[in-house]
């Protein structure tokens, strides 16, 4: 396989095809008649989903950290540059949107019925946006995709959801806008950062890495940046857009937003606010608000899922749940609990994608999404009931498969270090239980009462093809999930070496110096004279500003946050 | 070619564009006379004249772009020979030039008299191009007044409009004022330094020769006065009034071009004249600027009417390039200048698709008029969705290049409150302008409104089209311009030697 690839250079060109071949598709599709749009949609990401597969073979785990990159200038003013890159992390973003894109395509066919051409042209850009955020390795490039995935989502939310569709598309729009925009602030106050300690003026990511920051500068960027993402995860109280997107969203919007574009925050944490602002991340203030906010996602969601009688609203909470232990994964900051957050991550895109799926099935059948309109489906449609009873003990995250890997990794790494709080978040794993389960019983179960229900047919054979793949996907990776996990832990290994280190050493900073030395600067691109870029030590203060490094776990004049915090801490070490 | 100012023919050079413009809009007025008048028909063939006056843009345009290998610095002052004006007077000449295009249908269906109306345009594209080029207070005004005298006329064009006739009224008494600040903040000037020439007025005043007091002031009203043409708030109140009840191809052109002058001519007096005097008016611009951002886009909001709410929308685009004029370094200049391209394009191309679906004439301006629009009309609709986005700063159209230059431009001077405060006004605009996109794509035809019915002829739809294709094409490949404004930018800062401009370079 590796031979193959390597004959048609498959990694100087995968990625930028992955990119903008959907464009191509959507341009396709616009140009093509109306009713051929959803084979040629489907056709076309079916394709590129195959195509992405290359790059599992293609992507060495034993190899660099970034791996098939490519960086040229795209606005040479602003040091702005089309780049593009992979790392464990990544990887598995790319291809959970590359699977998922074409298996909402197949489910949307019987629910889409007015502008399919409209949609699935829709459908691709959407494609182009959020594989260009995954890959783009530049802060502008990635901005400018990160943006691009809300145009198509409004639209696919507002002309073809449900009743409440203008106001839910207008919501999600307006929430995610306003975090990203701070953020755009943000990046251009790091970039200003970067370029007046004399570097050559850059976007990208490994160019900004290591920028000299007071504590006070991080904080205030982390918390930018951390808005824009948190309101695009959903962390809680950010979180209210979601039920109202999620249940107002046509099926493969649902699938879309839940199995992909909550990711597109998470992946955000991961790959830029960490590694961009390592002493914010690690100042205990910070990481106990977020686990806080993380555990408190778990439970709160869990409470509120159960006492939906919308089973499409019921699912939309257990998102914010789920998101909940890839927060804690990530603020844990061990290596077990980067992983477990990227299972959760991957895990949740399956199982809740399949979980949408099957109640947008439901939904074309009944055309209510009510709980209590089903009832004993299991006798008449036990295809059906088979997929959701395996889909839904996989979100619960059942030993066996994908959602207990994860979820199992991402407290096993917060118990390492805050046991507490990972004791607190175990208890969402039992919430859980508490409110799936009884909507699998009321559904499948129960007594088959109402004539409707009766005469209900099963899945058809598209409907097996949509669901099959992601069916054998969270079994197999509850068994086997060792392949994923080593391809993951170089990147999560960077990371946690990189932010939780002293020195801020590891392949991570090794990575931004030959950045630097690819553009011919000798010191790595942002390290100032005389300072070399691999023992980057704590920066040194810059104009009487916030004592940085050595004092980094005491906030200065803030005495209650200091006291605070040190309870914590003294609590923890015993 | 290299002129030293001496001989005559010398400013004649100098002055080509617009003297080639000045006399192409009295050709296009005789022409218009000339025309046999047909009763039922408006006098003067339509088309010949919008090509005609098309025609003399294009050959200004061909001069203007001569003018870049000409080189000379004029002693008195009259005339500026940089690339600061000529690159405004691309904008100028491209707003104008849209706006003709787009206006053919309208004109013809609301029988406006083409002949004076074409000429008129021109005329004022000559004002805002001597705006642009001059370093005389006195020949300024002259330029503004030409400017704004024709478009006085113009918005009480439409004579069978009670409407179009309020809002030039308004318009008139409201610019006269401005005006006045204007001239009295130049006699005020002219009385602490004794001179008219922007340079010479910096020298006086970086010799501290000037008296203070009375140099304030001047520059206090100078200010007013500029405040009031640019639309800042709380000097906008004519700007919505006037807007709406305009014909709309006047609005376009008001909104775009007029305001792009009025900036241009903002900024060339306040750094070439006042640079020393930055701190004075720098916290004055930066309440001007919040205020007009916030307020605009505010007000905005609860807009029904889809031309006054693009009015309200042009009042906080003033805002945002108030943003750059507060950190008055060359990079906010070049961002400007960008922004100023970019909005002209995007603005004209807006109301072009308000002038299409707006019936025949001033009727179907509600927001509930554009349902199910989209649907019926899906090519135009993209186009206005994507004019849309470009307004509203979107990632991917010209709009947010142009935004983002404006931002590095307030980060080189540490404008942080105003760049959040731009980010978070632009977070306001992104609703009133995806309301217009909600009604059209998402809303039914409402029963009984022809909605598929609307007048474009191919080249309205071409240029619409152009106008997109620019939007795009700079929302993705902006880099030449980029340089270009910052080319055009140079010397107009106040802070000399900034860190970002020299490394960008």
């Amino acid at each position: 396989m590796t031979g193959l690839l390597d004959a048609i250079a498959y990694d100087t060109w995968a990625l930028h095809a992955l990119v903008w071949l959907p464009l191509v598709g959507m341009l396709v599709i616009l140009a093509g008649p109306g009713e051929r749009a959803k084979q040629v949609a489907f056709g076309w990401t079916a394709a590129l989903f195959v195509l992405s597969l290359g790059l599992w073979w293609s992507f060495d785990p034993n190899g660099e950290l970034f791996q098939l990159t490519s960086r040229m200038e795209w606005i040479s003013l602003w040091g702005v540059s089309y780049a593009l890159g992979l790392d464990g992390i990544s990887l598995f973003m790319v291809l959970l949107t590359t699977l998922t894109m074409p298996v909402a395509i197949l489910g949307s066919f019987e629910y889409i019925r007015k502008n399919e051409k409209a949609f699935y042209a829709l459908m691709l850009l959407l494609q182009t946006g959020i594989v260009g955020v995954f890959t783009s390795m530049d802060l502008f490039l990635f901005y400018v995709f990160f943006e691009l995935t809300l145009v198509p989502m409004y639209f696919i939310v507002g002309v073809w959801g449900g009743e409440r569709r203008v106001y839910a598309a207008i919501k999600f729009f307006l929430y995610t806008a306003l975090g990203s925009l701070l953020m755009l602030v943000g990046i251009l106050y790091l970039y200003a950062q970067a370029t007046a300690t004399g570097a050559v003026p850059s976007f990208h990511f490994l160019d900004l890495l290591g920028t000299p920051l007071s504590l006070t500068e991080q904080l205030w960027l982390f918390g930018a940046f951390a808005l824009a993402f948190a309101i695009k995860v959903p962390i809680f109280p950010f979180h209210t857009w979601l039920p109202d997107a999620h249940v107002e969203a046509p099926t493969p919007g649902s699938v879309v937003l839940a199995a992909i574009l909550l990711k597109l925050g998470t992946y955000g944490f991961l790959r830029f606010v960490l590694p961009l602002f390592p002493e914010a991340a690690i100042h205990p203030t910070v990481v106990l608000t977020m686990l806080t906010l993380g555990v408190i996602g778990i439970v709160y969601a869990a409470w509120v899922a159960a006492v939906q009688p919308d089973a499409k609203k019921l699912v939309a909470y257990t998102s914010v749940a789920h998101m909940g232990f890839v927060v804690i994964g990530i603020f844990a900051l061990t290596v077990n609990g980067l992983q477990g957050g990227l299972m959760v991550m991957i895990s949740h895109g399956i199982s809740t994608g399949a979980l949408f799926l099957i109640l947008g099935m439901l939904y074309e059948r009944r055309h209510t999404r009510s709980i209590e309109d089903f009832g004993g489906l299991a006798r008449v449609a036990p295809l059906l009931a088979t997929a959701l009873v395996i889909t839904a003990l996989a979100s619960i995250g059942l030993p066996g498969t994908s959602g207990f890997v994860g979820e199992f990794l991402a407290l096993l790494g917060t118990f390492e270090r805050y046991p507490v709080m990972a004791g607190l978040a175990t208890t969402g794993v039992i919430f859980a239980a508490y409110y799936m389960l009884p909507m699998v019983q009321r559904i499948l179960f129960n007594k088959l009462e109402d004539p409707e229900n009766r005469t209900m047919k099963d899945l058809s054979r598209r409907e097996i093809a949509v669901l099959a793949p992601l069916l054998a996907l969270m079994i197999l990776l509850g068994v086997h999930p060792t392949p994923v996990l080593e391809r993951m832990e170089p990147g999560v290994q960077a990371i946690v070496e990189y932010v939780d280190g002293a020195n801020r050493t590891g392949p991570l900073a090794a990575a931004g110096l030959a950045e630097g030395e690819r553009l011919g600067m000798p010191h790595g691109p942002i390290s100032p004279p005389g300072r070399s870029g691999v023992d980057r030590s704590p920066p040194a203060p810059r104009g009487g500003e916030g004592e940085a490094g050595s004092t980094a776990w005491a906030w200065e004049s803030d005495g209650l946050a200091v006291g605070w915090t040190g309870t914590w801490l003294t609590w923890q070490g015993e | 070619m290299t002129l030293d100012f001496v001989s005559r023919i010398d400013f004649f050079w100098a002055l080509l564009p617009e003297i080639v413009l000045s006399c192409w809009a009295m050709a296009v007025l005789l022409v218009g006379v000339w025309e046999k008048e047909e009763p039922g028909v408006p006098p003067g063939n339509l088309r010949t004249l919008a090509w005609l006056s098309i025609a003399g843009l294009v050959v200004a345009a061909l001069v203007n772009g001569w003018l870049y290998r000409v080189s000379g610095v004029d002693p008195s002052g009259m005339i500026a020979l940089d690339s600061f004006r000529l690159f405004s007077n691309w904008i100028f000449l491209l707003g104008a030039a849209l706006t003709i295009l787009v206006s053919i249908p309208y004109v013809a269906r609301q029988r406006l008299q083409a002949g004076e109306f074409y000429t008129l345009v021109l005329l004022a594209t000559v004002g805002m191009m001597v705006m642009a080029g001059t370093r005389n207070l006195i020949l300024l005004f002259l330029a503004i007044e030409t400017m704004s005298i024709s478009a006085y006329v113009l918005t009480a064009y439409n004579r069978r409009d009670a409407k179009s006739a309020e809002a030039g009224l308004k318009y008139f008494i409201l610019g006269a004022f401005s005006s006045g600040f204007l001239l009295y903040g130049i006699a005020l000037v002219w009385g602490a330094t004794g001179t008219v020439n922007l340079a010479e007025i910096a020298q006086t005043i970086e010799a501290g020769a000037g008296f203070t007091g009375l140099l304030m002031a001047g520059m206090a009203l100078l200010g007013i006065g500029f405040a009031f043409k640019v639309g800042a708030v709380p000097f906008h109140m004519w700007t919505p009034d006037a807007y709406e009840g305009a014909p709309s191809p006047s609005t376009a052109f008001m909104a775009a071009a007029v305001k792009a002058a009025s900036f241009v001519a903002f900024l060339r007096v306040f750094l070439e004249a006042f640079p020393a005097l930055y701190e004075a008016w720098y916290p004055i611009v930066w309440w001007l600027a919040a205020l007009t951002m916030l307020v605009a886009n505010l007000i905005a909001l609860s807009q029904s009417n889809v031309k006054r709410m693009l009015a309200y929308s042009s009042v906080a685009h003033g805002g945002y390039l108030l943003v750059g004029v507060t950190a008055a370094n060359e990079l906010a200049t070049a961002g400007i200048l960008f922004y100023l391209l970019i909005y002209t394009v995007m603005t004209i191309g807006a109301f072009g698709v308000l002038m299409i679906v707006s019936g025949h004439g001033e009727e179907r301006l509600q927001v509930e008029d554009y349902s199910g629009f989209g649907w019926a009309q899906p090519v135009i609709a993209v186009l206005f969705t994507i004019f849309l986005l470009s307004l509203a700063g979107f990632p991917g159209t010209a709009g947010f290049m142009a935004k983002i230059y404006l931002l590095q431009g307030a980060v080189e001077s540490q404008l942080w409150t105003l760049a959040i405060l731009l980010a978070l006004t632009t977070v306001v605009s992104y609703y009133y302008y995806l309301r217009v996109a909600w009604y059209m794509w998402m809303r039914p035809a409402e029963e009984g409104v022809p909605t598929g019915q609307i007048y474009a002829p191919p080249f309205v739809r071409i240029a619409l089209v152009g106008s997109a294709v620019i939007i795009i094409y700079l929302g993705v490949l902006p880099g030449g311009l980029l340089e270009g404004a910052l080319v055009a930018a140079e010397h107009f800062g106040v802070s000399g030697g900034n860190v970002l401009t020299g490394l960008a370079r």
